[in-house]
């Protein structure tokens, strides 16, 4: 684990990036996506990147939700160094990071309160009913205490964003990834779901980055990130 | 730190993911229920055809056999002078002897009046041959000559003896085309040389096969003092008697029989072919069972990876899934093989049974099956990348 100095800051941040690059694929087909990003977030700080598509966004994304290796340059996620870690370092890191799709990428096998529990079973020193009591406390703060014991197939598209806002929420993260979550969804329920989502994050402490090129949604942020052919833009307050 | 399985279970993920698909589940069951009954049915049959070889053989009361060493089985037996016994008799841990002629006649069918090679065994009427205590009043009626006892377990070809003789019918047919009389009827059992028996006396058995030697038998018992031991005498008639007859004793006389079965003919390499196509049957069905269900979930497979899931703990869902899989196949493949072989006991007669060794050999064979496939089909699971699901 890698502490920053502490003298810059009072506190930690949640996210650190230091001139980070990326490339994808390898040889002559090897292409640069990400040029020298620099950026941090703070905890509880609710952030929106946004820019055209296929600009680097996602590949951002995951790479702050260890779901990559680092090629070149800092990342430091909740106190870790990312560059050079472990398979076990980026799983044991995303234990503490929730993660909302595009698609709602709920398993279809589950009811909603099963769904939820995956992410709460993550809480391993928990007992069972505890965990389960935890699935139903979410299920109630996103408003589904009566679609519990429905399938995936059976929910809407926003109810099913609201189950996924819950499994994400319910492993308590620190930090909470999220890619498009209204791009499936109406304007109203866009809308909806994107302040249930800031409101139960600051509740929470947690820190939010959100991917979306959703103008309507804008408002919500602490503070707005745009980027361009893999390079952040000069801040906007 | 101590597992505490109420506290720390969690979703049951294998089980949901095979219950909410029931065809799939179904189609799987089928498939390892299959494979079960086909090892079931091929194994099942070896060891009854092993243990059919020797129905008559267990039934003999003695210690000690004398054989021909030209004898390989029980279809073909070899005469040995009959004055072997009467040298055994001389041992001191001797008590008694049984000449026993052994030999395959034409049976005609009272019935249809067609013929059928039956197994006849000739003895002295007075001597002990069968352990069977009701036996020797039933031998009596032998002394009289051109009399058999028809073994009521001989398959229905031979006709309908055992009715008309409870009926009180007056049954005489032709054995090697000379009239004999049914004077009683015994329970031996058909094995897999012979699809029935029946017993006589020696003088109507030379009567029946006069080209028999009168003093020839092909197989000798001998009954030895209770305290005697066995392998010592044994040794000492192998040293006495001349080298025209080898002597077994009680086990080995019965393993003799099977022995040729299992290894001078391709049974047992049939049936194990069998029982091996069933497993390589099972193993591919559940092996695509098992693929298509990791690729149809691969994206929530690869969602779990992303909340923190481990590899190796999905690995152990799509372990548990083949553990299902195996427990669920292998119930419906022992109740279909226990009435397979209660069907198979009612129209062959061969002692077909499930045997507490196989259920567990077939068992682990299912589990296997199921695991070995799991393992292959998680394979799959590595080309599970989070990455991609953004």
């Amino acid at each position: 684990m890698v502490n920053l100095e502490k003298s810059k800051d009072k506190q930690n941040p949640t996210v650190f990036i230091d001139s980070l690059s990326h490339w994808y694929g390898k040889g002559i087909t090897r292409k640069q996506v990400l040029y020298s990003v620099s950026m941090r977030i703070e905890p509880g700080e609710v952030v929106l990147l946004t820019g055209p598509s296929g600009c680097g966004k996602t590949t951002l994304l995951t790479l702050i939700g260890a779901l990559r290796t680092v090629d070149k340059g800092r990342l430091i996620v909740l106190g870790r160094e990312l560059q050079g870690s472990t398979r076990k370092t980026r799983q044991l890191l995303r234990k503490n990071i929730g993660m909302i799709f595009q698609g709602h990428n709920l398993l279809r096998c589950l009811t909603a309160e099963q769904n939820v529990q995956m992410g709460s079973d993550l809480l391993s020193d928990l007992s069972y009913r505890s965990r389960r009591d935890r699935a139903r406390q979410w299920l109630r703060a996103v408003g589904l205490e009566d679609q519990m014991d429905k399938l995936p197939h059976d929910l809407s598209g926003g109810q099913k964003q609201r189950v996924a806002i819950a499994r994400a929420l319910s492993a308590q993260p620190k930090l909470l990834l999220a890619d498009e979550p209204t791009s499936a969804l109406d304007s109203v329920t866009g809308r909806e779901i994107v302040s249930l989502l800031k409101r139960l994050a600051i509740e929470q402490r947690c820190s939010v980055l959100m991917v979306t090129h959703d103008p309507r949604i804008l408002d919500v942020a602490d503070r707005l990130i745009k980027m361009e052919d893999g390079r952040l833009l000069p801040v906007i307050e | 730190m101590k597992f505490n399985f109420w506290h720390d279970r969690r979703i049951p993920l294998a089980w949901l993911l095979l219950t909410r698909q029931p065809l799939r589940l179904l189609v799987a069951i089928a498939g390892i229920c299959f494979a079960g009954i086909l090892m079931f049915m091929q194994l099942g049959f070896r060891d009854g055809l092993f243990d059919a070889s020797v129905t008559v053989h267990k039934l003999f009361d003695t210690d000690l056999v004398l054989m021909s060493p030209r004898s390989m089985s029980s279809i073909s037996m070899s005469g040995f002078p009959r004055r072997r016994l009467v040298q055994a008799m001389a041992h001191e841990d001797v008590i008694g002897t049984t000449p026993v002629n052994w030999n395959f006649l034409l049976w005609r069918n009272p019935k249809t009046l067609s013929t059928r090679a039956i197994l006849a065994l000739g003895f002295e009427p007075n001597d002990p041959l069968l352990l069977d205590p009701s036996f020797r009043q039933k031998a009596k009626s032998l002394k009289n000559s051109g009399r058999v006892l028809f073994d009521v377990l001989s398959r229905e070809e031979f006709g309908p003896i055992e009715r008309w003789f409870s009926e009180g019918k007056n049954i005489e047919t032709e054995v090697a085309g000379k009239r004999v009389r049914v004077s009683g009827l015994v329970s031996l059992g058909p094995s897999f040389g012979a699809d029935g028996n029946l017993i006589t006396s020696r003088e109507t058995f030379l009567k029946l096969l006069p080209s028999t030697p009168p003093g020839s038998i092909e197989i000798g018992l001998i009954r030895l003092k209770p305290e005697a031991d066995t392998r010592k005498v044994i040794e000492s008639l192998s040293r006495s008697l001349p080298n025209d007859v080898k002597v077994f004793s009680r086990q080995e006389f019965i393993d003799f029989e099977k022995n040729y079965w299992r290894t001078s003919t391709s049974i047992g390499f049939i049936f194990t072919l069998g029982a091996a196509m069933g497993f390589v049957v099972g193993c591919v069905i559940v092996y695509q069972i098992l693929y298509s269900d990791v690729s149809d979930h691969l994206a929530e497979y690869a969602t779990l990876m992303a909340m923190g899931y481990k590899l190796k703990s999905l690995f152990g869902v799509v372990a548990r899934e083949g553990i299902f899989l195996a427990i669920l196949g292998f119930v419906p493949a022992y109740i279909s093989a226990q009435v397979l072989y209660a069907l198979i006991r009612g129209s062959t007669k061969l002692p077909v049974a499930m045997d507490s060794q196989r259920v567990f050999l077939i068992f682990f064979l299912i589990l296997f099956m199921c695991m070995a496939s799991a393992s292959v089909a998680m394979r799959r699971l590595i080309d599970a990348d989070p990455a991609e699901i953004f």
